[in-house]
Formats: structure tokens, sequence, C-alpha cells
């Protein structure tokens, strides 16, 4: 034998033993600590190629002309790809795992929709180019305004407003429309105490006063309590159904009614409409006034908040005050995009103004539209199924080890609610939703809806799998377990992300919200 | 001095015309740490039992009411760089605003020391 | 169907779990007279992925695109080269399909790209702070209005006549609802913007002035003029910017005395999208006032190590905590529109703001001079940076209209803008980028000589 391992690379498996040691870096392998733009980007460097400046050029900028060039750093084109992956990795996102955000609906998004959103004949056009260059563009918005009308049951779709809370204004600001056209002032909007934050903040955009009403003991609006305050100052009953405890209004009817010989409306905030979809109509609830998330129902991405898109579907009642611009097809079937000017043409009279600039989020109804279609009457129906089934499923998984104030009333819509008490050694809620992260689970919604002490909302969507769930089911078991015997460990949790909790009263006490040079740190 | 307590936890110190007002150990150690306070500007008008101040911590932010009428003479400065003086000297250091005592007899329905002790241990 | 993962088997065994004989037996609440039978008549049903495609390319094909014809709209939308790294980084699924930043343990990845937006947005704007996006530019400045409402607690908003019309109807249409009193006025079809007659509407009543910069008709106004007449009257300046990268090359409306700016960003990563989604930057001069502020703001702190990390921060102005007394009641906002934004302008940095805002003004100077040779036509702007207005003596809306049956996107007439206005109809809005190229402007040119004749 000669010189048996010149390269004295001699492979032997040892077994891991002890900690890991610090690394110099920070990093740890696939984990990567990524530096502010402002700490690794320079002045003078550009990661697109241009033609420098010519100082000698032509200027017609007049005295506003600026003098130096704006302090921003520049990264080149590896350098830029980088960065953004690695801040990526520190995120969590649904393709990597169940996304359980009660009343978020984080189902897949299907890459199909991001496609079609980039076709050139959608994503390269302008709004304002003249109408018969757009018709098909135009014809997108106008066929998912027949499938949200048709799947709502509703007589009007205000198809503008760019995210459910302007949805909500949009319907609202209908509603006052709608009564300031009869001549009644109305002062009042009532917003049950489990509502969204959006539901009061919106009544107090449009200017109207809110007032609370009570939850019955079935997680449900009080009916007798909502009839007693009903009276020639309410304009408008803003109701969530599903509702924010994930529990269907039983009396949804009858509030309606209740709501309707009062003389006011009943808007209904869509944000749970995917418990619902294909199986029920709003319209047939009694319903003026709803909302619908296309990034919620409808799969359009929420890439880290937005963007949103918050059609509005309208009653008969509240349709002729629909916003401007809006789509309608005429009687050669082309469809054209209604203005302000072109409103009178079109007999809608009575508009109460317009939302926003342009026509609405269209690179969310082409994504909307495409899943719409991939699912057809029967797969929608098949989605509301599969959601109230996943949610339902998990609540009876977990009933018997965390707390379900709600369970014994009956089965849950698309979300499971369930609470803290019974946790021992003062751990909450949030210990168990930072233990849920280092099981490699985002968190479920917590401390929300107000109604249940450390409430735990669950909407798995119809989009995961049952062993997936049944992974979840074990991870939550284990969790709760822990949790009941006041292990001590969950208030640090989590151990595994990218970061330890963070101190959130320090960023609030001493705001720093803008990156200054020369403080390094905190 | 007396000292008197409201039920939506409100202490006020009273000092001959004048008065000193914040919320007890108890409201602090429930909305937990304090991170913003907002209070009134001296010469305002506030009325018994409506809002006067807010009190935030990083998660909710509360209104703080007027145990009784009166103008209010004096905020207390030194929350504004360090409102963590609610969390760490709530009925001393901590006091929200300094306010005229307009009508005496406001006082009557408030809780003596003891009284607010025995409330909260109720709660 | 390819979305849903549960198998029948699957729905049989855990209707077993959870107790009930049938799916149905899980609608139980809802009332029989609104259950429907089965899926809703006369829809069709579920589409395989090839079908759905085929469907949306033969709507997307009945369009003319941008980039298919000489092409020189603006009006608040503007065609900007997007470097191919921005479309594929904000497709990674880790942004895409993330939330709201609720868990910041689990998204320091958005939250340091909200914060170092934050800060991109307070540079090019010469402000102390900026927040985490709005929804767009007209709603970002309505809620300005809002927010100066609460500041100086008046009820009189003087617009300037040269503010996008639809942003002043946004402005105009809130309003309504909140007894603010509007003083607006058309634009007067002059070279220069009208100072002197927006600053004599200013009253000791006026809450805030609204100017937009560069306006509407792509004329510059001098914004520390106006912003000194609003302080001398205690109101607060309000400046609108519908093109960012006119910033490479003009002041910054924070260092000329606005204390609020707000804008559409869609300029920047966005790209054209038929008007949406686009990116309401918002951003205030003085700290003083971001108690104030609508919308999300992300800020510094560290975690339990000590280690620097990111959080969304003074929530409490916000509607899921204050409820209705929230600053405003927007929840989502533009995140994935705020996180093209950062990377193209972090691609650019600025210098290639600079470079890209000289090379826009060199060809919108070019196209100037070569439109204006065209008979009867001549240029109304003294100043414009890459969007100026065409006097054409004509109804300008079927010029353009002609235009476009010879496959030439004109630009914007200011009768569409502004309908029903006799004094403006000859007016045509025309923007220029460097994505227009001097042969679309000869194009351009020629066809306009040929509609006039």
């Amino acid at each position: 034998m000669n010189s048996p391992n010149a390269s004295g690379w001699k492979p032997e498996m040892t077994r891991a033993e002890g900690s890991a040691p610090a690394t110099v870096t920070g990093n740890r392998a696939l984990m990567l600590e990524e530096p502010l733009l402002f700490e690794i980007g320079q002045a003078g460097v550009t990661g697109v190629d241009l033609p420098p400046v010519d100082a000698a050029a032509a200027c017609r900028l007049g005295a506003m002309k600026r003098a130096g060039i704006i302090d921003l750093p520049g990264l080149s084109e590896p350098e830029t790809v980088r960065h953004y992956t690695r801040l990526s990795r520190q995120n969590y996102g649904i393709d990597m795992g169940l996304f359980p955000l009660g009343s978020c609906t984080m189902k897949h998004n299907p890459r199909l929709n991001e496609k079609v959103a980039r076709m050139a004949g959608f994503a390269d056009l302008h709004p304002l180019q003249p109408q018969d260059t757009v018709r098909g563009a135009l014809e997108v918005i106008n066929q998912l305004a027949f499938w949200l009308l048709e799947l709502t049951g509703m007589h009007g779709v205000a198809m503008t407003p760019k995210a459910g809370a302007h949805g909500e204004l949009c319907g609202i600001l209908c509603i006052r429309a709608a009564l300031e056209a009869r001549g009644d002032a109305r002062e009042v909007v009532l917003v049950p105490e489990s509502a969204h934050g959006t539901n009061p903040a919106t009544a107090a955009f449009a200017g109207y006063r809110v007032e609370n009403i009570p939850a019955n003991s079935a997680g449900r609006v009080d009916l007798a309590a909502l009839k007693a305050r009903l009276g020639p100052d309410v304009a408008a009953v803003m109701i969530t159904n599903p509702n924010t405890c994930g529990l269907f209004e039983r009396d949804m009817m009858a509030i309606s009614d209740a709501v309707h010989a009062a003389g006011a409306f009943v808007y209904c905030d869509g944000a749970n409409f995917n418990a619902i979809v294909g199986k029920v109509r709003p319209g047939d609830l009694g319903v003026d006034a709803m909302h619908i998330n296309l990034h919620k129902t409808f799969s359009t991405p929420h890439g880290g908040g937005g963007p949103g898109s918050g059609p509005v579907v309208l009653s008969e009642a509240l349709s002729p005050f629909g916003p401007l611009p809006f789509t309608a097809r005429d009687r050669d079937g082309v469809v054209h995009l209604v203005e302000e000017e072109s409103a009178d043409e079109f007999g809608h009279t009575q508009a109460f103004g317009r939302m926003a600039a342009f026509h609405g989020q269209m690179g969310m109804f082409t994504r909307a539209l495409a899943y719409i279609l991939s699912h057809g009457a029967d797969g929608l129906k098949q989605v509301a199924e599969d959601a109230v089934l996943n949610a339902n499923y998990v609540l009876r998984s977990l009933e018997d080890v965390l707390d379900a104030p709600f369970a014994a009333s009956g089965p849950c819509m698309h979300e499971a609610l369930l609470g803290d008490a019974g946790f021992g050694g003062g751990l909450s809620t949030l210990d168990l939703a930072k233990s849920l992260i280092d099981e490699g689970y985002h968190p479920m919604t917590m401390y929300f809806p107000l109604v249940v002490h450390g409430a735990m909302l669950i909407e798995p969507t119809e989009t995961e799998s049952k062993a997936g769930l049944d992974q979840f089911i074990v991870a939550m078991r284990g969790l709760a377990a822990r949790a009941k015997a006041g292990d001590e460990s969950m208030k640090h949790a989590p151990y595994h992300a990218p970061r330890r909790r963070l101190d959130e009263t320090l960023a609030a006490r001493k705001p720093v919200l803008c990156w200054e040079p020369g403080r390094s740190d905190l | 001095m007396p000292r008197y307590f409201t039920d939506e936890h409100e202490w006020i110190e009273v000092d001959g015309d004048t008065a000193t007002v914040g919320i007890t150990d108890y409201a602090q150690s429930q909305l937990g740490d304090i991170v913003f306070v907002e209070l009134p500007a001296s010469g305002t008008m506030v009325a018994k039992g409506k809002d006067a101040a807010v009190v935030e911590s990083v998660k909710a932010a509360s209104d703080v009411y007027a145990p009784i009428t009166g103008e209010v003479t004096e905020g207390n400065g030194a929350l504004e760089d360090d409102p963590a003086l609610v969390n760490t000297s709530p009925e001393d250091g901590g006091w929200f605003f300094r306010m005229t005592v307009a009508d005496r007899s406001e006082l009557e329905g408030l809780m003596d020391t003891a009284g607010y002790k025995a409330f909260v241990a109720n709660l | 169907m390819r979305y849903l993962p549960l198998t029948d088997t699957d729905r049989r065994a855990m209707l077993a779990k959870v107790g009930a004989a049938s799916i149905d037996d899980l609608f139980f609440d809802v009332p029989e007279a609104a259950r429907l039978a089965g899926p809703i008549e006369g829809l069709p049903l579920h589409a395989g992925e090839m079908a759905v495609e085929r469907h949306m390319a033969k709507l997307a094909a009945k369009n003319l695109s941008a980039g298919s014809a000489p092409f020189f709209l603006g009006a608040g939308a503007y065609r900007h080269h997007i470097p191919a790294s921005v479309d594929h980084l904000i497709q990674r699924g880790e942004f895409l399909t993330a939330y709201t930043p609720y868990q910041p343990e689990i998204a320091q990845g958005t939250l340091q790209m909200l914060f170092e937006f934050q800060t991109q947005v307070a540079r090019l704007y010469g402000c102390a702070v900026a927040n985490a996006s709005m929804y767009d530019g007209s709603t970002a400045c309505w809620e300005a209005v809002a927010m100066v409402g609460r500041i100086t607690r008046r009820k009189r908003v003087v617009l300037s006549g040269a503010l996008h019309p639809h942003y002043a109807a946004v402005v105009r249409t809130m309003a309504k609802f909140t007894d603010d009193r509007i003083a607006d006025a058309l634009p007067a079809l002059q070279g220069e913007p009208d100072n002197d007659g927006l600053i004599a509407r200013i009253d000791d009543d006026t809450s805030c002035v609204v100017v937009q910069y560069p306006d509407v008709l792509g004329r510059i106004p001098d914004l520390a003029e106006i912003a000194e007449a609003a302080h001398a009257k205690g109101a607060l300046l309000i400046a609108v910017n519908t093109e960012p990268v006119a910033l490479g090359a003009i002041r910054s409306p924070g260092d000329l005395g606005a204390d609020i700016v707000v804008g559409e960003g869609q300029a920047l990563g966005v790209g054209l999208q038929f008007g949406g989604p686009y990116l309401g930057l918002f951003a205030v001069r003085d700290a003083k006032h971001v108690r104030q502020m609508p919308g999300r703001l992300c800020g510094e702190t560290v975690d339990a190590e000590g280690k620097r990390g990111f959080v969304l921060t003074l929530s409490t102005r916000e509607q899921h905590i204050r409820r209705e007394k929230a600053t405003s009641n927007i929840c989502t906002n533009a995140g994935l529109c705020a996180l093209a934004f950062t990377i193209h302008l972090t691609l650019l940095g600025g210098t290639g703001m600079a470079r890209l805002a000289a090379e826009n003004h060199r060809l919108a100077c070019f196209a100037a001079d070569r439109l204006a040779k065209v008979p009867g036509v001549s240029l109304l702007n003294a100043s414009f940076f890459n969007e100026f207005t065409l006097k054409l003596g004509t109804d300008a809306r079927e010029v353009v209209r002609k235009l476009a049956d010879r496959d030439v996107l004109a630009g914007v007439s200011l009768g569409r803008l502004f309908p029903g206005a006799q004094s403006l109809a000859d007016g045509l809005l025309v923007a220029v980028t460097e994505t227009t190229s001097e042969e679309d402007i000869e194009t351009f040119a020629s066809a306009l000589e040929e509609v006039l004749v």
C-alpha cells in the first residue's frame, strides 16, 4: 500500500455531544443574520444601469430643482437578491405550513392566479386608457362582479374599495346616503361587542356614534337586547356572520327583520364568508351591505399585510347609492366603465361619490376570478364544507384538553374558539402561542374576540389535509398538557425562531421608526 | 390629606381647594407596562365621570375619568419622559394631573382607602 | 378539485370524529329557508388550470397593453422599467404568503423590510417619520386631511385646483360625511401654477392646504411659498406627490416646509395594473405628529437576548385597539407593494434615482419640443419633470380616441380628467419615462399631425 490517505480526509461518524458553540458571525447555518440596508448599502452604488447625469443637459425643472442627490444607499443586483432572500427566510408563510389565524382565512394561494395577474394584457394597462383598448379588463371586473352577486344573492356591487375596512366604509356610506335621500338623519350604529375593531372605527369615520350590543351565553348577538335598543336614531347594525366566535348567527333573519322594521339597515362584515360561500347567500338572510375580502375567501395573497380588495355587495335599497366608477354591460353586450360623466346615461344618478382614484384592485380581480373559475359553483360549495369540517375536527380533537366555551352549544363554522382557563403556573395564551412557534406553526389569533378569556381563535381553512391537521392536533395537545402543568419554560418561548420575544414596551416608550446613522444600536 | 377612590380605579387626594389625581396600584397592575400617558392641558375643564386622560400599554388604551368636576391646573410632565412611573409609583410620583375642586360634595360618593381595598378584594 | 386536499375517506373519518352524520349537520344553525340544496344553479362547475388560463388569456388579448404601443399616459400612474429581480423577490412565498406581522419572532423579514421602507420614504419626502403604507395615493390624501382636522380642530380644507381630480373627488366624498368644508377650483390653463390664487383662498379657519407637486398638469409649484402662507394662518400644508421618480430631480416636499407629505408609490416597483393595487405613502415632517398618524408603524427594539429586532408599534392609535377612537379604520394596507417599492429603490439608490430622473426629464424635454412643433400644438408648461400639458386647439379627447385607433396611446385628455370643463377640453397631458423611445415620440408626433389636419 502506498500513501494510504494523501488528502488527510478520514471519514469517521461521531456522535453529537454537548451544546453547539456560538458562531463568530452570529449566523446559524441556514439562519443568516442580515444587517439593515443602510448598514450595507453605499451612496454611489446602483443596481440599475442608467446613463450618468449630464449636468449640461437642458433643464425645465424651474426653481425647485434639487441640488444634490437623495441620501439613499444602493445595492448591486446580487447584493439586493441576497438581502431580500435572507430577510424572507426570517418569515413564516402559508407556503411553509399551517397558518391558523382566526378570521384571517390564510388559505393556499394558487400560483395560477399569480401567472394570470402578470399577463401583459392585464398587468401592463393604464387605468385611463381609452375604453376601447381595455374591454377585456373591464370584462374581468364585470365577470367577477357577476359571480360575487350570484354567490351572495345581492342586487348590486361596488368593486372599488381597496380592502375590507375600506369596503366597510363604502357600505356604511351607502347606508348614510340612502337615509339622507329619504331625509332621515340617524346618528347611531350598533356593533356587537365581539366585532372586529374596524367596525366601530368605520362607523365613527363615517360620522356615526357607536354603541355596543351584548352577546348572549351562546356566543351570539342578544336579540332581545338588540330589539330593545332599536329605534328612530339607529342607522345600521353591523353584524359579522359567521361571527367572531366562529358561530353562525342563528337569529340572523329575525335580526334583519327587526332592523328593517325599525327603518335601519343591516351591514354584514363578510370577513368570514369562507364558511358559507356557495352554501348560504347573505341576500337570503336580509343583509343590505356586505364587503367581501378577496384576500381571504378568494385566495389573493396577504403579502405580509396587503394589498387586499374589498368589493361590497348591496341590496336593492342601497344599490342606487353605490360609488363611482363601476362597470355595466350595454344592450350590445359591451362592458363600459361608468364614471362621473356617464353615470346619468346609465341611470346611476345618486352615487355617494368616489372611494379612490381609478377603478379598484385590478390585480386582485384577475386573481380572484381565476380562483372562482377554478372552483366553479360546486368547488366553492366544497370550500365552505371542507373549511367547516376542518374547524370542527380541530375543535372536537381539542375540546377535552382545552377550554372550549361554546363547544357544547353545537358545531362551529370555519373557526374553533378556545380559551386559556385551566392553565397552571400563571401561563396564558401568549405562552402557548409562542411555544407553537417552536413546534413549527404560526400561532392562532390570540386574545380576540374579547368575550373569551385568553381567546385562541383557530381557522385551519379548507386547504389543509387531514394528515396535516392530525400533526397540528398532536402538537396542540402536547402544549395544552404542558400549559396545564404550568411548565415554566413556556414563558420564554420561542427558543428556535430567528428572534426570542421582542420588547414591545421599549419600542412604544422610545419609538425608533426611522434608521439614523451613528445610532448603531439601542 | 384625605384620599378618595373611584370604582373606575382613579385616586384623588384633596388639599384645600386643589386635588391631585392618578390611577391606583391595582389599575396599573392590570394594565401591565405603561408606555404612554396623554394628559389634559392646563386650563381644561373636566367633568366628574367624563374622560380626562388616556393611559396606554402596548395592547390597550384606557380612558381615565375625572373623579370630580374642576379645572386642570397642572399635568405631571415627568410622565412624558418616563411613563413607567405609573408602574413603579402609581399612587405617588406617577400622579396624572392636578385640578381645582369645584364642588366638594362630589367627593361624598367616593370610597376611602379601606373601602377601595375591600372593593378590589371582591373583584 | 386541485386545491382541496381532503379525500372522501378523510371526510367520512372526520365527520365520524365530530359526531355528524353528514356535512349538513354542521350547518345546522343556518335557518332552513336560507340553506341551498346544492351548488348555485346556472353557474359553471370547476375547471382545470389549463382551461382557466385559456379563459383569462382570451380576456387579456382583448386589451392593448402599454408595452405593445407607443405609450404616453400618466396622470397619477406611470410606466417605468421594473428590474426583473423585483418581481422574483416579491414572489418568494415567505413574503407573498405571510400575514401582517403580528408574531414578530417569525416575521422579522417583513418587519425589517418595513423599517427600511419607512426610512427610505422619509428620506425621499424629506420627513421625520413615514408609516408602513396606505392603500394608495388618493386615500392617503384623504387620511392626511382627516389627520390635520384632528390636529388643528378646524374644518375648512383648501384644495389646489391642480390636485388630481380623483384625489379631490375622494376628499370631497369623505368630507360630506365629516362636515369638512372644501374650497376647490378648476385649474387655470396657464404655464405657471396659480400660487397667488391658492394663497388668497387660505383664511383663519383653514385647517390645511392640499397641493400636488408636480401638479396634475405637470407644473412644479413653489411649495415653500405656499407653506409659508399656510403657516402664517395657522394651517398645515399637505403635499401630494404622484410620481416619486420626480423627487430624484426636484427638492423633497418636507424640505420645502410641507407638514404632511403623501403620495402614490406605484411608479417604483409596482407597475400599472389597470389602476390597482397601488401604494399609498404617508409621512410627517415633524415627529411630534406621529401619534395622530393613520396606519401601521414598524419600530426598532431588542429581543430577550438583546438582539436587535423589529415590531409593529404605537398600535394604540389603530382600530383593533382603539376601536371608534382610532386615527383611521385602516387594517390591511399595501405590504407587498411596499416590498416591491423598497426593492426597486434599493436597486436604484440615490444615484440611480438621480440618473433615472435625469433620463425621464431628458426624454420629456425632447418630446415636449418635438410635439410642440406639430402645427396647431403648443406646450403649456413653464416647468415640468416627465409630464406636461399640450394645448391642441381642438377637443383632445377626440384626438386621443383617433390616435388609439392607430395604436398610439397618446396621453390623458383633460376632458377625461375634468369632464364637462370646457375651458380645459383642448388640453392633453403627456407623460414620458425612460421606457419611451425617441422612435415612439416620432411616431406619436407624426400621428398627431395626421389627426389634427
